[in-house]
């Protein structure tokens, strides 16, 4: 006999006929009727209307009845708030029955019930449940701690249920264990009550070695966010929790390997025990490799992050990394990111032929991304540059429209590492301009022309060709084409200058587009009234592109390390964006205090989604780097950052690549305060600075007055970087401006807050632009209430500089 | 931290049952999966987590169904997934095969099984020979409804107590299975040996047990040095082995579940010559035929003979008119996968056999690429273990002092062993 029986019936008067059924004496037919309803619930029917009906047959002798009245409880009480509280009853007394598995299903379904009213009710039942001489009641009732805290937080802290729970932390089953850190980690989560103390840590390791394998996940996932006292503490978890590196089930290894690479953190990196425990972590990893391809997936979205942060662990295993036919496209695209990752010399000549392979198989994004793949080991591993270009030509020489222009691209890229050493592969990508249909590959390719014009014969002729269709072209593309006949122009003004002028008025005048026309003018006018230092400008020396381009940024790298396995560490994004906003503000602050690790950092990112969008609204800052850097037109939009270092300017995103490029990445790390001063506050002191690309507003500035931030009379409105409701009172106002030629940090400190702040400091990050303070930030102490000061801090741009993509939003 | 719902759905994406386990999330939210699924799809994007701007979905698909996971907050993704493969384990000791049909046959007992093993979202008890004591779908009066096993909470949470047998007999299989990877040219670009240790046990009481293999470490540990041992890389266990014991002394010693189960894996890189080698020459001439010559060899002892050798060779899709000539074993053209796959029943070690195959190409090319999938090899070799791996002992000890048989068996057989052609 099946079930499927129960999801036939869908005639008229259903509901009517399923009441008389309920209601009727035969047992059998009431179970029957029953299971029909579940039946017509879990299809989408709403079946609501028999709850009366159904929580009469809760008073059953029948197992197997009341767990089913039990789960159309759970999906209807809510609709029904008033009805439930007739179910209250039968669940006290069941919470009393002799049967275990009763009073466990009746304390775990009424957690489950979503009513204020019945929450009152469930008080007492639970607390006896948590001292249940059955350990099968003990753990369902260490759950239900959890299931009230989400509905009702107060509640739990008065009744004193957190206590309660902590106590199951010291019960004899191992299980109970589990459950009632299971609880604890996620009531912590959403308000920090119960600290997790070394004492507690030891219970947990023993627990450890006899619950069961989601137990172990659990208090894993527990220890993760426990930080050892000394490193003796950390060695000793270490030791104690290796072991489970051999554990089967994929979800222990990871959050094994999860702690295990925080802990590393804090033992000292040369001595032998590190060693022994880095050789340990490879195998695991490599193993996990031959799981389900979905966990597959998500260890390698995991290895790439530990790669990152030590490449050592996995620097012998590229084999394992090498892309089997039948694996999904999902795996085969990771794959590829880690293999270049570990790409280097002694492995280049297998994985430059690996990648030739994959070139030549037929899914698209996988094809692309091999001979992207390509360009990079050629950028990445100086030795191999020779080989990767020999290999890209043979691609091209393919014939394969999409390999072409991916070709084109990476080869381009190539060029601004190398300067000067592949010119003479220029005349086989010309023989294929007419197949590159892309706006990436054609701006690559005029890029190309333009930098090597004086090298290229018929340089002229090439870009001529494109002008005719100028005005269907992308605007990448014609940006490029501007500035590649202007560049051609300075090479060769003999016989170019129809060109140029036609390009010129293309761009000014018959264009909407107003990135276009503000750089057409800004050509003009340079070429027009002083050719030397257009030649200066256009013609500069280019920085040269840095090897590894999609590095994270350290700060939220090390906080992803720590939440190995979760969602945050698949899509690299900081965890808190998965994050309910609802349940968030109350653990903001606290976490930021907590964290004295580089971690704390980021812990709090979590405004960046909302307040990036208001805080980082564009204010111009037309200084002349910036204007310099994007006159340069580097940034094709691709991925590559102008590594501003080289030249000491701000690389700004070239008009195309969108408000979002901002200079916002001057975060400024909230330095701890003295904590013993008694104010304790002035913590999250952080701040970033936003400007926006040279946009049309600031170039019509630029014009109005011949480069104001040269002579230094521009004042530009402060911004709010830091809002006093987050930093406990303090308000930071700032921005970041240029006056006689030196870059100027003016920040306004407000005080907000009742008492008089001191001792605090402000901080800036490592940034992508190099830019540090000159000479440290004087802070007058203490600052009275309501006071405010004006601080303009000297800044230099030499600084050490983070390699990455620029920041984008607001740390705090 | 967990789960808010699972979901279990058809291919259309329709919901065959929910279960509700945090009550934070719209139950409606999963008509968004499919149409974010297919949107995925069609971008070529798909992975095994889908993020929606209210829920994350983590699923796996088997047979026609999919199961999905919604989640609201930073969830361990992996946690999740082994859950989900978990259930299907569960799922499959109850009803076999578990397709759409099946599941709604037994939609019940799904339900009740769903409530037992996840709570609030956090996995609880997953042993399927455990659950079956005490969730069954016989209809039980509560005077006699079971109650939980012991087992549930115990520390060994997957053996009950009472298990007895007439005859107490153990059965080890170790399987070895050879993954290889050989480029067009005939370099081998990747070799591993995944083993696993399969054990089958009618034993009767809470028996007690050491496997003694011979493992490098724990030999040169002891003085053995000499003796023939095997460098295991990494092992995996069943959560019934004492996993801190193995890190202190390596010893293996566990307390089994009845029945039968996977006690541990291993992996290692050691390079071994192929057991079987294809070479192949093609000769192509477009628009008319296509010519193959294959020569298989068997690179392991004579005495050893692989069994079901199976090697399938790629052709293209729009081949026809196939003609095949050998002298062992029989060929058959398998349109279908575009391939063809030569059987050989018996193939003994040190042995080198032809196959010759002729196909017919139509005179118009068609334009679709086609992708070079590899050869592929399957075949079993019994008695025989690639790495060396010996079962040197299986100590059983039980209070009640009975003696039990263990036999143990050996076998090699092919996991991906793929070659790509040119």
């Amino acid at each position: 006999m099946t079930d499927s029986k129960y999801f036939t019936t869908t005639k008229k008067g259903e509901i009517f006929e399923l009441k008389t059924e309920l209601n009727s004496d035969k047992k059998e037919k009431k179970r029957e009727a029953v299971k029909k309803v579940i039946a017509s619930m879990t299809v989408g029917k709403d079946v609501s209307a028999l709850f009366p009906d159904v929580v009469n047959c809760m008073q059953t002798d029948n197992v197997e009845l009341k767990k089913l009245v039990y789960l159309y409880l759970m999906n209807y009480a809510k609709s029904q708030p008033d009805l439930a509280i007739m179910a209250v009853n039968t669940f006290v007394k069941d919470c009393e029955d002799p049967n275990p598995l009763i009073r466990a299903l009746a304390v775990r379904t009424m957690g489950c019930i979503r009513v204020e009213k019945i929450t009152e009710y469930l008080c007492e039942p639970l607390r006896k449940c948590m001292k249940d001489e059955d350990p099968y009641v003990r753990k369902t009732a260490a759950v239900c701690v959890a299931k009230l805290h989400d509905m009702n937080p107060t509640l739990v802290e008065e009744q004193g249920f957190v206590e309660l729970l902590n106590d199951l932390l010291s019960d004899a089953n191992p299980m109970v264990v589990a459950n009632a850190v299971a609880a604890l980690t996620e009531i912590n989560e959403q308000r920090p009550l119960i600290e997790v103390n070394s004492q507690m840590v030891n219970k947990l390791l023993t627990a450890l070695n006899e619950c069961t394998e989601w137990g172990q996940v659990f208090i894993l996932d527990a220890l993760a966010d426990y930080s050892p006292r000394d490193e003796r503490e950390a060695q000793n978890i270490c030791e104690r929790i290796s072991p489970r590196l051999a554990h089967a089930n994929a979800a222990v290894v990871l959050s094994t390997v999860k702690v295990l690479m925080k802990l590393i953190e804090l033992l000292p990196n040369d001595s032998e025990f590190i060693t022994q425990l880095i050789r340990k972590l490879a195998p695991p990893m490599v193993t996990l490799l031959s799981a389900e391809p979905e966990i597959q997936y998500v260890a390698l979205r995991n290895i790439n992050l530990i790669v990152q942060k030590r490449p050592d662990i996995l620097k012998q295993e590229m084999k394992v990394f090498f892309v089997k036919y039948n694996d999904p496209i999902y795996v085969k695209m990771e794959k590829l990111d880690i293999m270049i990752r570990l790409a280097q010399q002694s492995n280049i000549a297998q994985v430059l032929s690996e990648l030739k392979e994959y070139a030549t198989e037929v899914d698209v994004d996988f094809v692309r991304k091999s001979v992207r793949a390509i360009g990079r080991c050629a950028i990445k591993v100086e030795q191999s540059s020779e080989r990767c270009v020999a290999t890209l030509l043979e691609l091209i020489q393919t014939k394969v429209n999409y390999v072409v222009q991916e070709a084109v691209v990476v080869i381009k890229d190539i060029f601004r590492k190398y300067p000067n050493r592949y010119e003479s592969i220029i005349s086989t990508l010309c023989e294929n301009l007419d197949t590159l249909d892309e706006p990436e590959a054609r701006a690559s390719m005029i890029w190309i022309i333009g930098e090597y014009a004086e090298r290229i014969d018929n340089a002229d002729e090439l870009l001529e060709s494109f002008l005719d269709g100028f005005h269907d072209e992308n605007t990448q593309v014609q940006l490029q084409l501007l500035t590649a006949v202007v560049k051609l122009f300075l090479k060769r003004p003999q016989d170019t200058q129809q060109l140029v002028q036609k390009v010129l008025s293309l761009a000014t005048q018959d264009s909407d587009n107003p990135d276009l026309r503000d750089r057409g003018y800004i050509y003009w006018r340079l070429l027009s009234a002083d050719p030397v230092a257009a030649k200066q400008v256009v013609l500069a020396e280019k920085p040269l592109i840095s090897e590894e381009t999609d590095l994270l940024e350290p700060s939220l790298l090390d906080q992803l390390i720590c939440h190995i396995g979760s969602l945050a560490s698949v899509y690299h994004k900081p965890p808190n964006s998965f994050i309910d906003a609802a349940r968030q503000p109350l653990r903001q602050i606290n976490n930021g205090i907590s964290s004295g690790a580089p971690t704390g950092l980021l812990d709090t990112v979590a405004h960046s989604t909302t307040s990036t969008t208001n805080s980082a609204q564009p204010t111009v800052i037309p200084a002349q780097d910036t204007l310099i850097a994007d006159l340069l037109s580097l940034d094709l939009n691709s991925s590559i950052p102008t590594g501003a270092s080289a030249t000491g300017g701000f690389p700004a995103p070239s008009a195309s690549g969108g408000l979002e490029d901002l200079l916002g990445g001057i975060g400024g790390d909230g330095l701890m305060g003295d904590n013993s001063s008694p104010q304790d506050m002035g913590h999250g002191a952080a701040m970033a600075a936003a400007s926006a690309n040279a946009g049309m507003g600031g170039l019509a500035d630029l014009f109005g007055s011949t480069i104001p931030s040269a002579t230094g009379g521009l004042n530009l409105p402060k911004q709010l970087w830091l809002d006093a409701s987050k930093a406990k009172g303090m308000q930071l106002e700032g921005s970041v401006i240029r006056r006689n030629g030196r870059i100027l940090m003016d920040m306004t400190i407000t005080n907000k807050a009742m008492q008089a702040m001191s001792g605090f400091a402000v901080q800036l990050n490592k940034n992508s632009f190099g830019l540090f303070p000159a000479e440290a930030i004087q802070m007058p102490a203490p600052l009275l209430p309501g006071q405010s000061i004006n601080v303009s801090v000297p800044c230099n741009t030499g600084g050490p500089v983070q390699r990455m993509d620029p920041l984008t939003n607001l740390q705090v | 931290m967990s789960s808010s719902a699972i979901f279990i759905l058809d291919l259309k994406g329709k919901v065959i049952i929910a279960r509700n386990y945090r009550g934070d999330i719209d139950m409606s939210v999963i008509d968004r999966f499919m149409p974010l699924l297919m949107e995925k799809e069609e971008e070529g994007m798909v992975t095994p987590v889908l993020v929606h701007p209210e829920v994350t979905f983590v699923f796996i698909k088997h047979t026609n169904i999919y199961l999905v996971s919604s989640c609201r907050t930073n969830v361990n993704v992996t946690l999740v997934l082994s859950f989900l493969y978990k259930c299907i384990e569960v799922f499959n000791e109850y009803f076999k095969d578990v397709e759409e049909e099946s599941v709604r046959d037994n939609f019940v007992v799904i339900y009740e099984l769903l409530d037992e093993m996840m709570d609030f979202g956090f996995p609880q008890t997953t042993e399927s020979r455990i659950l079956q004591e005490y969730i069954t779908q016989e209809g039980h009066k509560l005077e006699n409804a079971p109650r939980p096993p012991m087992a549930v909470t115990n520390a060994v949470s997957w053996r009950s107590e009472g298990i007895k047998y007439r005859k107490n007999e153990v059965f080890l299989d170790v399987i070895e299975s050879v993954n290889m990877l050989a480029s067009a040219n005939g370099t081998v670009l990747q070799s591993e040996i995944v083993g696993v240790v399969k054990m089958r046990v009618y034993l009767t009481g809470m028996p007690e047990l050491r496997l003694g293999l011979n493992d490098k470490v724990l030999f040169e540990g002891s003085g053995r040095g000499k003796s023939k041992s095997v460098e295991l890389e990494d092992v995996k266990f069943h959560q019934c082995v004492r996993l801190s014991r193995f890190d202190n002394d390596r010893t293996i010693s566990f307390i089994p579940p009845d029945g039968s189960f996977e006690l541990m894996s291993y992996r290692l890189n050691t390079v071994v010559k192929p057991l079987i080698w294809i070479e192949t020459s093609v000769e192509r001439h477009s628009h008319s035929r296509v010519e193959y010559m294959i020569k298989a060899k068997s690179q392991f002892k004579r005495r050893s003979t692989a069994n079901n050798v199976e090697v399938i060779i790629p052709v293209p899709s729009d081949a026809d008119s196939p003609k095949f000539k050998t002298s062992i074993g029989s060929v058959r053209y398998t349109p279908e996968q575009s391939a063809f796959v030569w059987t050989i029943k018996s193939f003994p070690g040190g042995k080198e056999y032809l196959l010759s195959a002729h196909f017919s190409l139509p005179s118009v090319v068609s334009e679709e690429s086609e992708g070079r999938p590899p050869i592929k090899v399957k075949f079993e070799i019994p008695y025989f273990t690639t790495s060396g791996i010996q079962v040197r002992y299986l100590k059983i000890i039980e209070k009640s002092g009975y003696q039990a048989l263990p036999w143990v068996r050996y076998i090699t057989q092919n996991g991906e062993y793929q070659m790509r052609m040119k």
